[in-house]
């Protein structure tokens, strides 16, 4: 019984100091930011590499969403004859909730664990203690023009996202299921405000920041060699999803 | 000693939780001199080498680069520290997202005004110095060990840093390339008169190099001076190391 509390109280602990050393990471790439030198080229090949490479997938990911949405929900509105509804259901969920988590989700998968996995084999190869010795800050160098990637391409990402799982549920909805397109975009335009879109892409922003953040800061405490870069992987991107599903309820309750 | 330390550490004691690694260690290094401190394995050399260049803080105790005590200084602060070393790590560190001529710039291109026509000048001059010139194209993953530290060492003297600190240079080489290195130690220090601190379990490589030798063992420095007085050394643990018997106080723990 003992024991079960030790482990219990030694892993909120570890939670605590965990959160504190992301949040002092944090802090410290956000400093970086105001202080020369800026490397401009850096943040562009992070833009691109979190932003640009991510496209495809999340054009993949959000299509299929928006015709699943149209589909399930198409069946269901069915029985209260309120197919009509369809288009605006798929265009609030996609706008709200679904662009920007599967965004964020994807990107995490595909960059979030890149990130850890780049940065936790620097770690363990003393490529990260080479940059500190040759008087160049690891945090502004690394840290900083990732976090920024992430907080400027996940909205930009989003937006895609948005358009193209409405265009999936208007070629369900409309072109399979024979739901009267005129209705279908109305609906949208009356039922959808800007700031549903807004909202979202402000999630989309703190998501992004939380899986380059969590990424980077996986990989700056690897330790234990090939082995532990693999660990900092998986940890960054479950940690990451965790936190991100979390904050996801924590700031659409606060937007309500 | 009659000049001052160019490095000095003082009463150094560092921790890893119960893990004593350094334990009251005294080191002064003379400047211009190849100083080389030897030490078994896991025995905490490149721990006090980290202490040297300020990637580690000691639990207690100074570390002084000419005269002045970086312990207290921020990361920020020791950005001046810093210009003062180069360091060759003990697998070269290369970043390997760029060329061979991309890790030697780098430090000239975050730290100078020199133009891109004259870093590669410097680049290719550095790469002739360790006998890779013309091999700037490569990629770090396309070289062998011991090319790969021979560009970590172009890279560390780029910018002729009065310091230059070498973490096990010759481990894991076979013994030609181990006596290139050497040689490349002598003459960074001859040729760009630096001071030339190596961390090495190699006996037999270091004997032939150093002006000073130090060894560490149970966080301490144990022995210390020219090489001839410590390879006379009456010190049983001394004996042991350098003659590599399996018999001693030495254990294997
Ligand atoms: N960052 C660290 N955290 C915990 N233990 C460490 C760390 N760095 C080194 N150690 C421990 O300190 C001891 C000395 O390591 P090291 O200085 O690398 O030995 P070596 O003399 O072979 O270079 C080892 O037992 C190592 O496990
Ligand atoms: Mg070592």
């Amino acid at each position: 019984m003992t024991r079960f509390f030790a482990w219990l109280g030694g892993g909120f602990l570890e939670a605590v100091a965990e959160s504190g050393r992301m949040a002092l990471l944090l802090w410290e790439a956000a400093v970086s930011l105001v202080r020369p030198p800026w490397r401009v080229g850096l943040f562009f090949r992070q833009m691109e590499f979190v932003g640009v490479n991510s496209l495809f997938v999340v054009l993949l990911t959000s299509l299929f969403t928006g015709m699943v949405l149209a589909l399930q929900t198409y069946h269901a509105f069915r029985l209260f004859s309120a197919e009509g509804l369809v288009g605006a259901t798929v265009a609030l969920s996609m706008t709200r909730e679904l662009g920007p988590v599967i965004t964020a989700l994807m990107v995490t998968g595909r960059a979030g664990s890149a990130i850890a996995a780049e940065i936790g084999t620097m770690r363990v190869t003393e490529q990260v203690d080479a940059l500190a010795v040759m008087a160049i800050s690891p945090v502004q160098y690394l840290v900083t023009p990732r976090v920024v990637a992430g907080l400027v391409m996940l909205p930009l990402l989003t937006v895609v996202s948005d358009f193209v799982g409405i265009l999936g549920g208007y070629l369900v909805g409309v072109k399979m299921l024979g739901i009267n397109g005129g209705i279908f975009m109305n609906r949208i335009y009356e039922l959808v405000e800007l700031s549903d879109i807004y909202n979202g892409l402000a999630k989309a922003a703190v998501f992004g920041v939380i899986l380059a953040l969590v990424g980077c800061y996986k990989g700056f405490y690897t330790s234990g060699g090939a082995e532990g870069v693999g660990r900092a992987t998986t940890q960054a991107v479950v940690l990451a999803s965790v936190l991100i599903l979390a904050s996801d309820y924590v700031l659409t309750s606060l937007m309500m | 000693m009659d000049v001052d330390p160019i490095i000095e550490l003082r009463d150094i004691r560092k921790s890893f939780g119960a893990q004593r690694v350094l334990d009251g260690l005294n080191l002064a290094v003379r400047p211009g001199s190849v100083s080389v401190v030897i030490g078994r394995s896991g025995g905490g050399k490149s721990v006090l080498m980290k202490h040297v260049i300020g990637l580690m803080k000691p639990d207690s105790g100074q570390v002084l680069v000419e005269g002045q005590d970086t312990v207290p200084l921020t990361e920020r602060q020791m950005t001046p520290v810093r210009r003062k070393f180069g360091m060759l790590f003990q697998e070269g560190a290369l970043f390997d997202s760029m060329t061979v001529a991309g890790n030697v710039a780098f430090p000239l291109a975050e730290h100078t005004r020199l133009s891109r026509r004259e870093i590669a000048g410097v680049v290719e001059d550095k790469l002739a110095a360790v006998g890779l010139g013309g091999m700037g194209y490569k990629m770090p993953s396309e070289l062998s060990g011991g090319m790969r530290k021979r560009v970590g060492l172009a890279r560390a003297i780029a910018l002729d840093p009065k310091i230059v600190l070498f973490d096990e240079p010759t481990s894991g080489l076979d013994p030609v390339m181990a006596a290139n290195i050497n040689e490349l130690i002598l003459q960074t220090r001859d040729e760009f008169g630096a001071t030339c601190l190596v961390i090495s379990h190699d006996i037999r490589a270091t004997f032939s190099i150093a002006d000073e030798v130090f060894m560490l063992y149970d966080g301490r420095i144990i022995a210390s001076g020219p090489p001839e007085a410590v390879r006379e050394s009456a010190d049983p643990v001394v004996r042991q190391f350098i003659r590599g018997e399996a018999r001693g106080p030495i254990t294997i723990a």
